[in-house]
């Protein structure tokens, strides 16, 4: 079984996040980065399927040279190796080029049976990307797994949607998207720390893909962000304390502003 | 006048609310053509007719929706190609973001997801300007679609629905999946129990819990029922098993903006922000009167949420009565 997990290297959400003035692109440089949350749950699905049988995980990144963090945190937990598609062509792409460059990546890597992917990244937030790399890849997609069980060639998920429970086949190859309650993380070990030291990390520009630097990048994107602006900070309101009376001034509250 | 296509987004033929609020916005853009899969057309069309669907395509067979979103995918593509629309608008929710994202890469347009509002450019172009809440909702941006045809991902909440009559011409589509489209299959889907209450993402006023409640929703639920509300939950209330994850409000859980948010016994983390900072009007109740939620509100209760609770509850229902 060869499991890619895809990772995206994101800025802290903790953090005061904000945009390059400049080209309206996110800001990665002055703000600290980390693996994004949500992909965590990703690679430990990946690990859990392997560990139960047999096969490789390869953890595969698009981002610049600060993104290796995020390989090396994969490969901490357990992930056997690492590619990293770094190219300043890249700077600006949209989930579109994002999803051409993975694809690519993958076909290089090759012979994959499954990819598994987070449900979203924490900066971006569109959560497109698994289903546009699906489209590239000819592959069906199983999204938003709270549970995967693959047994022979058959990935089964579990979906919890707002009016039922579904249960999704796919036939492998396929791609899975995890949410963040498939499973929980695990912490690397000190012996996965100084074993990750070891592990293979490829190194591949768009020209070792075969991609045109003309597809990808910020004037390659199909959309464009026109401005932003901070949103203004909330005026706090008013503040009581309950003296026994707390729940009465609410309903007042909520009465005057025509909510009752 | 170019077309505007909008996926419906209905159970067994009744219209959901997002639908009509697409409706809407299309007809900023162009002349609004719904597109409806699935059954129960006959009920839903009279919905669409009414938010001002000048034509309705449609298709009926059932394995369009047992396999998922790429069936959906492609009819939207074969129906892109056929009519050249001005731009298509999905519900921004987990399906319609990934049936989007597919139509984008076979259309190779330009996507834009979590729309909060969607405008014409107004120069001329047929152009559509967009407007997104990002960063946990702490800036807004403004973005356009370059390429293609603008394929736009729209939140719930996003228009007020007006109601403006339409022609509502059905035409049946001639539309077969292809074998490529039938990878994916739901082999068993169990229905909800259904809560009575409001959707989530869709509802005018949301009371949620968190880890305050100490596991007991109850004077949650109470509080929500009088004001006709939705209940969500934070994320401490969810991985602790108090409230389904499809409740939870936050980074991880859905994102929601109604005209009234409010936050029982939730301490206010980023991540919880995240997914209610723009609603209109934000409420607290809280013990802890240094919670950071309280840096957002519009009127906060420091006090136990046992005791603040009911009493609203109480005097709610007694001013209704």
């Amino acid at each position: 079984m060869n499991i890619v997990v895809c990772v995206k290297y994101v800025p802290d959400a903790q953090a005061e996040r904000t945009f390059n003035a400049s080209d309206n692109t996110t800001d990665r440089e002055n703000v600290d980065g980390l693996l994004s949350e949500l992909d965590e749950y990703a690679v430990e699905e990946a690990l859990k399927i392997v560990e139960a049988g047999e096969g490789e995980v390869t953890v595969l990144t698009v981002g610049p040279d600060a993104a290796a963090d995020a390989i090396k945190k994969a490969l901490q937990m357990g992930a056997d190796k690492g590619v990293h598609v770094n190219d300043d062509a890249i700077h600006g792409s949209d989930a579109i080029a994002t999803s051409l460059v993975l694809a690519e990546a993958i076909k290089k890597i090759g012979d994959v049976d499954l990819v598994v992917t987070g449900m979203a990244s924490t900066d971006g937030t569109m959560g497109v990307v698994p289903a546009m790399l699906a489209e590239r890849l000819g592959l069906p997609a199983v999204t938003f797994a709270s549970e995967l069980t693959v047994e022979g060639t058959t990935a089964t998920i579990r979906r919890d949607g707002d009016a039922s429970t579904q249960t999704i086949t796919a036939t492998l190859p396929a791609l899975v998207s995890v949410t963040d309650q498939i499973n929980e993380p695990r912490y690397p070990s000190f012996k996965g720390i100084m074993a990750a030291k070891k592990k293979p990390v490829e190194q591949w520009s768009l020209a070792d893909l075969g991609v045109d630097a003309a597809q990808v990048g910020l004037d390659a994107a199909w959309t464009k962000v026109e401005s932003f602006a901070a949103r203004p900070p909330r005026s706090q309101g008013e503040i009581v304390a309950d003296e026994g009376d707390g729940g009465s001034k609410l309903a007042a509250f909520l009465t005057e502003r025509k909510f009752v | 006048m170019a077309e505007v296509l909008v996926l419906v987004d209905h159970v067994e033929g009744k219209v959901r609310k997002t639908t009509s609020e697409l409706l809407t916005i299309a007809r900023r853009l162009g002349e609004p053509s719904a597109v409806f899969v699935g059954p129960g057309f006959d009920a839903a069309k009279e919905t669409l007719a009414r938010f001002g669907a000048e034509k309705i395509y449609r298709v009926e067979s059932p394995e369009v929706l047992e396999h998922l979103v790429v069936p959906q995918a492609e009819l939207l593509a074969q129906l892109v190609s056929s009519t050249s629309p001005a731009a298509v608008l999905v519900p921004s929710s987990p399906e319609g973001k990934e049936i989007a994202a597919r139509l984008a890469v076979k259309t190779e347009s330009g996507l834009i997801t979590d729309a909060v509002d969607v405008q014409a450019t107004g120069d001329g172009s047929g152009g559509v300007a967009t407007t997104q809440s990002v960063f946990a909702g702490s800036y807004t941006v403004s973005a356009t679609v370059t390429k293609g045809t603008p394929i736009v991902a729209v939140k719930p909440n996003s228009a007020t629905p007006e109601e403006v009559a339409g022609a509502a011409a059905d035409e049946v589509v001639d539309f077969t999946p292809s074998d490529a489209a039938k990878g994916a299959k739901i082999t068993e889907s169990k229905p909800k129990q259904a809560t009575g209450r409001p959707e989530l993402t869709e509802a005018a006023i949301v009371v949620s819990g968190g880890r305050g409640t100490g596991g007991d929703f109850s004077k949650v639920e109470d509080f929500a029922d009088s004001l006709g509300a939705a209940v969500g939950a934070s994320r401490a209330a969810v991985d602790a098993g108090w409230y389904p994850h499809t409740s939870q409000v936050g980074q991880t859980g859905k994102q929601v903006s109604p005209q009234l948010y409010v936050a029982c016994g939730i301490s206010g983390a980023i991540q919880h922000r995240a997914g209610m900072q723009t609603s209109k009007t934000i409420v607290a109740v809280n013990k802890d009167n240094e919670a950071p939620i309280f840096e957002l509100v519009d009127f906060g209760v420091v006090g136990d949420l046992f005791n603040v609770l009911p009493q609203a509850t109480e005097a709610i229902t007694a001013a209704k009565d």
